[in-house]
């Protein structure tokens, strides 16, 4: 069974890597993909989805790692050796020939085995070139495919960038490559062509029966198109499923904002199946341990309105834009934002309540380096989040900028700014809180609800009373389960960013 | 009072007269002078500065000897420069500005200089005395290689590297890609450099007079002669008119006029 499982996968990618001038585009990937499939690199760019595509082609060599094609190492073979062809972000077809001698080039290139018989009645085999007759039917066959019959004898130039798009595809598969390699072969398209081509895509796969690696940065096109998606991000892969399954159950934060909206929100898990965000709990179907900080992510479509008194979560809709089929509604609850997809409208300044099925409920586990959370610059041009008022340094909002006698903000550009109830996020490092057991002497107060060992510290969360905050920090000194403390932080330890600009 | 303001048309005046003043009239003058004759101190309409030309032994075989040195010293340059450009265009070398700026650079340095100090090498080696037509050759070609190795660095630099790969994807080996895309594509740059160097070394007799002894005589030297020593401006123009011929048809040849976008990608450089 696991004999027959190999003998499907026509390229597999073992630890690969590749480093540019000592930055690393490729780190360390591996996957396979199966002989037949439509597999899509999906990421931002600079993820590394088009170096991976460009090692597969033999354009770059890894770093270090390998490339096995149906079991044979080809991670060092030049790309001409390569029974794979690729069709070009910008088509790179030659200027210098017509639209046939474009896709003959590689046909004029090929050498075919041929067996013969000789008079004793002897076969041998002799590597040939392909005749005329045989390039002109070839090209004549790929030339119906992409639909360009007629067009022989046109220049490059004088074509539509669709019409090259379709010549740089036919050049490529005229060859009968075992596999096709696509690199963003959409992106200089108009929109209307790009739907076109990507149903067009789908029906030649089918019918070529050839294995597609598509690299492209539209997780619409990915999720159209792929049987199989590979999300990357940071030279890294984040996720390899369908598009249903990347989809339905992002493996992380950053799949789960790539792929379709969402609601990403802060949250922490409280007990077994539940989870707590927006200062409410919510049961969950993922289980994980109790106070670990984790990301919460929600569709906008998974959120059913309701009346204001009878839903989870209650909020007011700041902005309301129609998008043809649906409405995308914009409400606060409390300082978090929340996008609703929903075919009702609502009017901006209406309460509405929320509800969220447990199932629709996507938790991932969240590497923490750092405590964030939702606040506001008070009138004394201090800093309130975390149910708790601390000094601030409002100044780096503003790169270059100065308070004026009255507390104004003047902006390098001596701009006045009023600061007074502006959104920002603020983060705190997990070293630059500390505590004291007097109470008025921090800016927030908690108990300690949690602390471990970590081999030279302990890493505490304090937890607030009134909307159960939480501070997580590493500080080398005991203390109780518990004690009732205060949280200490320096002005110059609050990182503020505005959640919007200014008017 | 009614502003005054250049109109686009008038910013042309300066240059309008410019052309008049040394292309226009000048080239007109060559004409006259060039199918005219001088009898008794009166001009008259003539082909016999046409006819002299290419009936006297002596004028087709400068011709020839001008032809003959063209052609090999552009040839030199080209099989110099060409493997030149490609080195440093390929290269991932972050300093190749500056190796390219080596191989620029004496065009900065006065050219009278610089063969002067040619002579004196050659004249060191001892082949100033006997190798009046190689060392005509090696001052040509020493003397034009910057302007064959520009042109040809600037088209294939420009080259998208995507062709290449395009190519070698398709199974291209390495000498393939070469000949069936890097070369045709570089094509304007190779004229360009055909074009600046086939044209000044029919003509540019400073390098033949140092360097062979005023032994080889080119057009150049032979207009010079006409202008100057003769005091025949007939024949000089007719032999200056009869080069511009031969330029232009050189540039017809190569495909220097195409200018449309699809014939001559890049088109000429210069």
């Amino acid at each position: 069974m696991a004999e027959l499982k190999k003998e499907e996968k026509i390229i597999e990618i073992v630890n690969v890597s590749k480093i540019f001038d000592e930055t690393a585009a490729v780190q360390d990937i591996s996957f396979y993909v199966r002989k037949g499939e439509f597999i899509t690199f999906l990421g931002p760019s600079g993820c590394g989805k088009t170096t991976t595509l460009r090692m597969i082609a033999g354009f770059d060599i890894p770093t270090s790692g390998k490339i096995l094609l149906g079991g044979k190492d080809i991670t060092n073979l030049p790309p001409n050796r390569r029974p794979v062809n690729t069709v070009f972000q910008r088509y790179a077809l030659f200027p210098h020939y017509n639209i046939y001698d474009n896709i003959a080039f590689g046909l004029k290139l090929k050498k075919i085995p041929v067996t013969y018989r000789n008079d004793k009645d002897e076969t041998y085999t002799k590597m040939q070139k392909l005749t005329r007759k045989e390039i002109d039917e070839k090209v004549r066959a790929a030339l119906a495919v992409v639909d360009l019959e007629g067009f022989e004898k046109r220049s490059v130039s004088t074509l539509s960038g669709g019409q090259q798009q379709r010549v740089a595809i036919a050049r490529a598969i005229v060859n009968e490559p075992e596999i096709l390699l696509l690199d963003e072969p959409l992106g200089a398209l108009d929109l209307k062509m790009r739907k076109e081509m990507q149903i067009e895509l789908k029906e030649m796969h089918r019918k070529l029966g050839i294995t597609f690696i598509y690299v492209t940065h539209d997780q619409e096109e990915a999720l159209t198109m792929s049987d199989t998606i590979v999300v990357m991000k940071d030279g890294r892969i984040q996720q390899i499923g369908t598009p249903t399954s990347i989809y339905n159950e992002p493996a992380n934060a950053f799949v789960a904002d790539f792929i379709g909206d969402s609601n990403i929100l802060n949250g922490t898990m409280v007990a077994k199946y539940t989870v707590r965000f927006c200062n409410k709990n919510f049961k969950c179907v993922d289980d994980y341990e109790k106070n670990e900080k984790v990301d919460v992510v929600v569709r906008p479509e998974d959120i059913v309105m309701t009346d204001p008194d009878k839903g989870m979560l209650k909020g007011r809709v700041v902005s309301v834009v129609f998008k043809g089929v649906h409405y995308e509604i914009t409400a606060m609850v409390g300082r978090s934002e929340m996008v609703i997809q929903s075919t009702q409208s609502r009017n901006v300044g209406d309460i509405i309540g929320m509800d969220i099925e447990p199932d629709n409920i996507h938790i991932m586990k969240k590497e923490f380096t750092v405590n964030q959370y939702d606040g506001y610059i008070t009138k004394k041009n201090t800093v309130v989040f975390g149910d708790g008022e601390f000094d601030c340094d409002v100044t780096t909002l503003y790169p270059g900028s100065h308070l004026d006698e009255e507390g104004y903000l003047i902006t390098a550009d001596g701009e006045k700014i009023d600061l007074t109830d502006v959104d920002v996020t603020v983060e705190v490092g997990l070293e630059d809180i500390e505590i004291s057991d007097n109470a008025d002497e921090g800016g927030a107060r908690g108990h300690i609800v949690q602390l471990i060992y970590k081999g030279d510290h302990y890493q505490y969360i304090v937890r607030t009373e009134e909307n159960e905050e939480d501070y997580v920090f590493d500080i080398p000194d005991l203390w109780n389960e518990n004690d009732y403390v205060s949280i200490k932080i320096k002005p110059e330890n609050i990182h503020m960013r505005l959640k919007q600009e200014i008017k | 009072m009614q502003r005054f303001h250049f109109s686009r048309k008038q910013l042309c005046i300066p240059y309008g007269l410019f052309l008049a003043l040394f292309v226009v009239i000048p080239m007109l003058l060559i004409l006259f002078y060039a199918f005219t004759k001088e009898t008794d101190g009166n001009l008259s309409f003539s082909f016999s500065n046409f006819i002299g030309f290419f009936t006297s032994r002596a004028k087709l075989s400068t011709l020839l000897m001008s032809i003959t040195i063209a052609i090999i010293s552009t040839a030199l340059c080209l099989l110099i420069a060409y493997p030149i450009a490609y080195i440093l265009a390929r290269s991932s070398f972050r300093k190749k500005n500056v190796l390219l700026m080596i191989f620029i650079l004496p065009m900065w340095i006065n050219f009278v200089l610089r063969i002067t100090a040619l002579r004196e090498l050659l004249d060191l080696i001892g082949l100033l005395e006997s190798q009046n037509y190689l060392n005509t050759l090696i001052g040509m070609v020493y003397d034009f290689l910057p302007f064959m190795i520009l042109p040809l660095y600037t088209t294939l630099e420009k080259i998208d590297k995507s062709y290449l790969e395009a190519a070698a994807d398709l199974g291209g080996n390495k000498f393939t890609v070469f000949t069936k895309v890097t070369f045709p594509l570089s094509m304007p740059g190779v004229i360009s450099g055909i074009t600046m160097v086939f044209m000044p070394s029919m003509t540019n007799y400073v390098v033949s007079d140092t360097l062979s002894n005023f032994n080889i005589t080119i057009l150049g030297k032979l207009i010079d002669e006409y202008f100057t020593t003769y005091d025949n401006w007939h024949m000089g123009s007719m032999i200056s008119i009869i080069l511009l011929l031969i330029i232009f048809l050189t540039m017809l040849a190569t495909g220097g006029f195409k200018d449309n976008e699809k014939e001559a990608r890049g088109t000429n450089l210069w």
